[in-house]
């Protein structure tokens, strides 16, 4: 990972962890007085807006991630930014029906209209040579703006009551009615029993479509039954979390979840635990100040849990793989250093026991200062301890034994590669110099009974055998019977 | 729902806007001409590198930059917003190069984490700071296309070119215009054929980086007139508009233009007649016309795919009268 990365991985975090306190401390700029009593109103739950308000988004954050999940294996993240944004005349039009916000005639347009643009999107790429994302620009940018011409003519209007709707832009979870409540539950318990009625196969025709089709399925009722769940889950996250911001709600928590995770029914209830707990942060940021949109504040939530995810995922997360690669590469490090001393060490055919700095250096073509670095850190290791004010070193058994067992693995695959893959014996060399620090001892062993135990390598210089790894001897004292290269594999 | 669609009367819809307030009615039509023919000519490039969704992405992300930039410098100065933007569309352009390449996550999720996390950040700005910040959410929604001519006009030499945002608009599409002209055969080529551009010594990730930079200042730019989200309807409808028409670049380009100037009259009009947001009227326009050229045009327009499918015999008939295969 380079400078630039890193550091913006940190601009990214700052951004995400920095808006919500900065905006707690703006809130209470605001109503110095109110912000504790208003804290204090949520957490006692004795307020209905507020009930309705944390379960309505606990709710939808359930919902929109455990379909958001197959949103997200199936590569059809821009398929729901899509859809979440076409609704929006759908909404116009549900509100028109009886000039009020009635949640069942605002469900039933924007549906139709989700599906009525997914048709069109079909359509169009099925007519025309347009690439997919072109059409899925123009479809969103089209349906939103038509929808926008019908929000700025019901504005217009003299009759009906048009309070709360302009609250469907940006979400307010504040405005969550008790009939819009359950309409939200019976909505999310479809969800829920479809997915597990029907988990085999969504799970096959999200992973292996090919698979799905030849085994008799109807992949084709399977995709259009899902969208219709996602324009379900879209629709009633509408009145908390706005037409602009609602695709996040399907796509951040379960992404947050596909980075934790390599089963499928793993992620979906770690989607759904994300999705709630950003719902429920969302629902308390946005009540503590006067009319601030809960949308924004529930994404947020749900970013922050990708950016932790990101970093600090067990498995996936760049910390965790960035400490393993600088631990493999130091391991590496000192390995070498081992090895090179094995090398010194050979040249004067094992007589005397220390190797002097100078002689590390020469060996590794570096300065001194190197060198000295080097030998301390196999020294923090207990490989070796260094004599006469640090200018000796001389190797532990342990060290010696690693020593070894390097030179083993090196000089073994060398004689492989020459004896069983016909490589040239001035070729083998780089190739070993990346497998001896991951070679098994199982493999190991099993080359060495492959290549009948031979103890030369193609160069000539003789391979540590098992014995002189354990018992800390020499390769020189062995008796020098039968030559490895060139012999039978 | 009768109250909700006025009467049709033609004069009132075409003629009244221009005899009645006719400088109104240009500076307004002038300027969705100059947004959409700005953004339709970077949209072609978008449309052609299938990045259209990274055009929505950056539309959506610019927001907090263009909200810091007003915090930072208390003003509506145009330096200020367009710094704020481009660093804005910047960072989504490398935060969703990191999210891509450093985790599995596929690139479309990549794009939607990145933009609405930005664009949450920004909402979220305007509404605390929305005392100070001369900028509501109608405003992102919207755009305020309609007041295009209260601002003060431009004097150069006495000589009275018109608003401010007009002006500048008109600047912006002739910079567009001419980096296009300056840059045609670099951008066609590293669009078309990326090995191509690398062997004539064409610098693709450049190429890429430029292309964003261009598109976060058009977009800043018709931020106050159309808003952020209606912006990726004009990047992508007259590209995809001329590309139904017409098979060649250089022609795409002029119609392009020729869509831009068509969308911003009729949507004008349509405006007047059903007195909703003009922006967004000029959007359904383009629509309209993209609907045209798909039913209408003269390659592969639906009619003309039905007619010749039913006067010309069908491809299996073809292979029987030419005889017996080989």
């Amino acid at each position: 990972m380079n400078a630039r990365h890193k550091a913006s991985v940190f601009a990214f975090l700052f951004l995400c962890t920095a808006a919500l306190p900065a905006a707690a401390a703006r809130i209470g700029e605001l109503s110095e007085t109110s912000i504790s009593s208003q804290a204090f109103r949520f957490f006692t739950f004795q307020d209905p807006t507020v009930r309705y308000a944390l379960i309505g988004t606990m709710l939808l954050g359930i919902t929109c991630g455990l379909l958001g999940s197959f949103v997200v294996v199936r590569k059809m993240a821009l398929v729901g930014d899509m859809l979440s944004h076409a609704v929006l005349p759908g909404v116009a039009i549900g509100f028109l029906w009886n000039m009020s916000k009635d949640p069942l005639a605002i469900f039933i347009g924007a549906t139709i209209v989700g599906l009525i643009s997914t048709g069109v999107v079909n359509i169009l790429r099925q007519t025309t040579r347009l690439k997919e994302d072109t059409v899925l620009g123009l479809v969103l940018g089209t349906f939103f703006a038509v929808g926008l011409c019908l929000f700025s003519m019901i504005q217009h209007l003299q009759t009906g009551n048009k309070s709360g709707l302009d609250k469907f832009f940006f979400g307010q979870a504040a405005a969550i009615s008790s009939d819009d409540l359950r309409f939200m539950t019976v909505i999310a318990i479809i969800a829920i029993i479809a997915i597990v009625l029907f988990y085999k196969e969504f799970l096959v025709t999200s992973f292996d479509a090919d698979f799905a089709r030849a085994s008799g399925l109807p992949t084709q009722v399977i995709h259009y039954g899902l969208m219709l769940l996602v324009a379900f889950a879209v629709v009633i996250a509408l009145q908390a979390v706005g037409v602009v911001l609602v695709s996040a709600m399907l796509i951040t928590p379960a992404a947050a979840a596909y980075l934790l995770t390599d089963r499928m029914h793993r992620m979906l209830w770690l989607a759904a635990v994300f999705g709630m707990l950003a719902g429920a942060a969302g629902a308390f940021f946005s009540f503590l100040g006067p009319g601030l949109p809960t949308g924004p504040f529930i994404v947020l939530g749900a970013t922050s849990v990708f950016a932790l995810a990101f970093l600090f995922g067990p498995r996936h997360g760049v910390i965790v793989r960035w400490l393993k690669q600088r631990s493999r590469s130091h391991r590496v490090q000192r390995e070498n250093t081992l090895k090179s001393i094995y090398h010194v060490l050979e040249h004067r055919e094992f007589k005397g026991e220390g190797v002097s700095l100078r002689e590390l250096a020469e060996r590794r073509h570096e300065t001194v200062e190197d060198a000295k670095a080097q030998a301390d850190t196999l020294r923090r290791h207990d490989l070796a301890t260094l004599h006469e004010e640090g200018n000796l070193i001389f190797l532990t058994p342990a060290g010696w034994q690693l020593a070894c067992s390097i030179v083993r693995n090196h000089r073994l695959w060398e004689l492989y590669l020459t004896n069983a893959a016909q490589i040239a014996a001035d070729h083998v060399h780089d190739d070993a110099e990346k497998i001896e620090h991951v070679l098994g001892e199982e493999v190991v062993r099993e080359i060495e009974r492959g290549l009948e135990y031979a103890n030369r390598d193609p160069h000539g210089r003789p391979i540590p055998s098992l014995a002189d790894v354990h018992r800390g001897t020499a390769p020189a004292y062995r008796s020098e019977e039968p030559a490895g290269y060139g012999g039978k594999m | 729902v009768n109250s909700l669609i006025p009467p049709f009367k033609l004069h009132d819809v075409f003629v009244a806007p221009w005899t009645g307030q006719f400088d109104n009615t240009l500076w307004i039509t002038l300027m969705g001409f100059l947004v959409t023919a700005a953004c339709g000519l970077v949209g072609n490039y978008l449309i052609l590198r299938r990045m259209a969704l990274v055009g929505d992405a950056i539309s959506h992300s610019i927001l907090p930059g263009i909200a810091i930039a007003f915090l930072l410098s208390n003003s509506r100065g145009t330096t200020p917003m367009f710094l704020g933007a481009l660093a804005a569309g910047m960072a989504a352009t490398i935060i969703i190069e990191i999210i891509h390449k450093k985790s599995r996550v596929k690139q479309d999720s990549a794009i939607g984490i990145a933009f609405t996390s930005l664009f949450a950040i920004g909402v979220i700005l305007i509404s605390l700071y929305a005392s100070r910040v001369d900028l509501d959410q109608e405003c992102v929604l919207y755009g305020e296309i309609a007041f295009v001519p209260l601002d003060p006009p431009v004097e150069i030499g006495g000589v009275s070119l018109g608003p401010e945002p007009v002006v500048r608009m008109a600047v912006v599409t002739l910079v567009v215009i001419g980096l296009i002209a300056l840059f045609y055969k670099e951008l066609l080529v590293s669009s078309f054929d990326p090995a191509l551009a690398f062997s004539l010594g064409i610098n693709s990730t450049v190429m890429h980086y430029s292309l964003m930079c261009v598109l976060s200042a058009v977009v800043v730019s018709t931020f106050e007139s159309v808003g952020a989200i209606l912006v990726i309807a004009m990047l992508i409808l007259p590209g995809a508009t001329a590309s139904l028409l017409w098979h060649r670049l250089p022609g795409i380009m002029c119609l392009t233009v020729l869509h831009a100037a068509f969308s911003a009259v009729l949507g004008l009009h349509l405006a007047t007649w059903l007195d909703c947001s003009v922006a967004a009227a000029m959007v359904v326009m383009g629509a309209v016309l993209f609907g045209l050229a798909w039913l209408f045009g003269p390659r592969q327009g639906m009619l003309q795919r039905w007619f010749r499918r039913k006067h010309e015999p069908p491809p299996e008939l073809a292979l029987e009268q030419s005889g017996p295969a080989v």
